[in-house]
């Protein structure tokens, strides 16, 4: 394993907010470049506080995180932003931009890497009509339903073939059969060489992806506690038939 | 320049803004005092220096005793060197102005004249030489700068020309404190967008830019507003003024150059609130977002 390129590494990574206790402690691990992983733990466990380190969001309080090989605790706000465009972010609570189009909500990260309205035109279409959205490119996020929202968040965090994907949750609102595709979606991704880790409760998810790889926190620490890709195998995690 | 011509995409990602924000009408009404308190301003300073210019190399003379010695000074003034211009003010001429003060009295026959007599000298002259000169002609003659009896007038035109411009630029102030409130107003309002901006991957300028364009826009939508409204009331009061206006600027309250400056001033004003609130923006997200 150690051969591999990695992608994220967490030193001893702490994070508090404000002056409250530790909501993770001790992250010791290592994801490698191309792999599948999944994020597991109960409610409260710090699934979220840990997507949002790697998704840039938050600094760690403590420990050292490197990020395609970029030392973020070091790291100038102003070179952030190139980093933050090689992720692609599914929010848990979605965060469409609520007077934009669907469309203009997939094409964001388009236009915000440069791409001008005559580039973003086909790769958008092509996206929405993946996700089965292609008749609602103009309506309103307030008019979708929480499983359109869903799926017009996935489209904006894909659309731009990120080299990291960190999605919250992201079959939550979605009916079985548009969670698979969802996850199907994830997987050619990331046998194109995207490094995808995806938070979930879903178990039947976790079993229908054979080759990823399971984080499992508690607690705000792994259960792992030597790290470093020992997680089981994910399909060892799945439902017994 | 390109951020002001952004595309449709870019600008949709803030919504609102142009007249149906407060913020055009309140840069309005500041472009408005502006222009209106510094054409006061440079008018009162015109005619300050107008009248500083008219006097400055006039003198009179002044015999209290009347006008028996008259034609003496006349002569004393005309053969002294730098004189150009001598011009003794009529007995009537004199009546008049003390009527104006003494009333009916003043006109009185009975009322011993004082005699003044006006003099310009040339340019570089040396008054002092003169007043000497006359002052040994004619003894108890005063020799009087013009410059030195309106020296406490000039003064307070030159006073009230600074306070104009000082109200200008305490307006001014007030514009920038304003712009600085409706752009923090603004990214309270857009604070979802510009997270989620963030989040995937918008620089610190890119929403900088937005922010800057709609403020550049309301300044200047208000400012060109506030400029007309302004030009149309000093058109007003120049029109029913003209007459004691022009006489007292010497023929224009304002000249070119002084329409020039305040039909700039908008577009100062909107340079100005461009500046602040890419500043307010870049200190705001760099602070809280």
């Amino acid at each position: 394993m150690t051969g591999e390129t990695a992608i994220v590494e967490f030193e001893r990574v702490g994070l508090r907010y404000g002056t409250g206790g530790e909501v993770l402690r001790d992250l010791d691990f290592r994801l490698t470049a191309g792999s599948f992983y999944f994020l597991t733990g109960p409610s409260g466990a710090g699934k979220t506080s840990l997507l949002k380190l790697l998704y840039l969001a938050q600094r760690p309080t403590r420990g050292a995180i490197r990020l395609f090989g970029e030392e973020l605790s070091t790291l100038a706000r102003d070179a952030m932003p190139p980093l933050r465009r090689r992720i692609g972010v599914v929010f848990q609570d979605f965060r469409l931009v609520r007077h934009l189009s669907v469309f203009d909500n997939v094409a964001l990260p388009l236009r915000i890497g440069g791409a001008t309205d005559v580039e973003v035109e086909a790769p958008v279409r092509e996206m929405l009509a993946w996700v089965g959205l292609a008749d609602r490119a103009s309506a309103r996020p307030a008019t979708l339903s929480g499983g359109e929202q869903q799926r017009v968040a996935i489209a904006r965090a894909v659309i731009a073939s990120p080299e990291l994907i960190v999605a919250d949750e992201p079959t939550g609102n979605v009916d079985a059969a548009m969670a698979q595709r969802i996850l199907h979606l994830l997987t050619v991704m990331n046998r194109q060489g995207t490094t995808v880790v995806v938070a979930t409760h879903d178990l039947s998810l976790i079993a229908a992806t054979p080759g990823a790889q399971l984080i499992r926190l508690e607690n705000g620490a792994l259960t792992d506690p030597t790290g470093g890709l020992r997680n089981p195998a994910a399909g060892s995690f799945g439902p017994r038939r | 320049m390109n951020w002001l011509f952004a595309p449709l995409s870019e600008r949709r990602l803030i919504p609102g803004g142009g007249l149906r924000g407060a913020t055009p009408w309140v840069i309005a009404i500041m472009v408005f005092v502006m222009i209106v308190v510094a054409a006061a301003g440079l008018a009162l300073s015109n005619v300050a220096g107008l009248v500083a210019r008219g006097v400055s190399q006039r003198y009179s003379i002044q015999l209290a005793d009347g006008a028996g010695r008259q034609g003496v000074a006349v002569f004393a003034a005309r053969s002294a060197p730098g004189v150009v211009a001598v011009r003794p003010v009529s007995p009537a001429e004199m009546r008049a102005t003390l009527e104006r003060w003494l009333g009916p009295a003043g006109a009185s026959a009975d009322l011993p004249l004082p005699a003044i007599i006006d003099l310009d000298l040339a340019p570089g002259a040396d008054a002092a030489a003169v007043g000497r000169r006359i002052e040994a002609a004619v003894p108890g003659a005063h020799f009087v700068a013009h410059a030195d009896s309106l020296a406490p007038l000039l003064t307070a035109l030159k006073s009230l020309s600074w306070l104009a411009a000082a109200l200008v630029l305490l307006v001014a102030l007030a514009n920038a404190a304003a712009v600085v409130l409706a752009a923090r107003g603004a990214l309270d309002t857009n604070r979802a967008t510009i997270e989620v901006m963030h989040g995937i991957g918008a620089t610190d300028r890119q929403v900088v830019r937005l922010f800057q364009r709609r403020i550049a826009i309301d300044a200047l939508l208000g400012g060109v507003a506030g400029g007309v409204a302004a030009a149309l009331a000093l058109l007003v009061v120049l029109g029913t003024g003209s007459g004691w206006i022009a006489e007292l600027a010497g023929g224009a309250a304002l000249r070119a150059g002084d329409v020039l400056l305040l039909a700039l001033l908008p577009f100062a004003v909107a340079v100005l609130a461009t500046l602040v609130a890419r500043s307010a923006v870049l200190t705001a997200l760099r602070t809280n977002l």
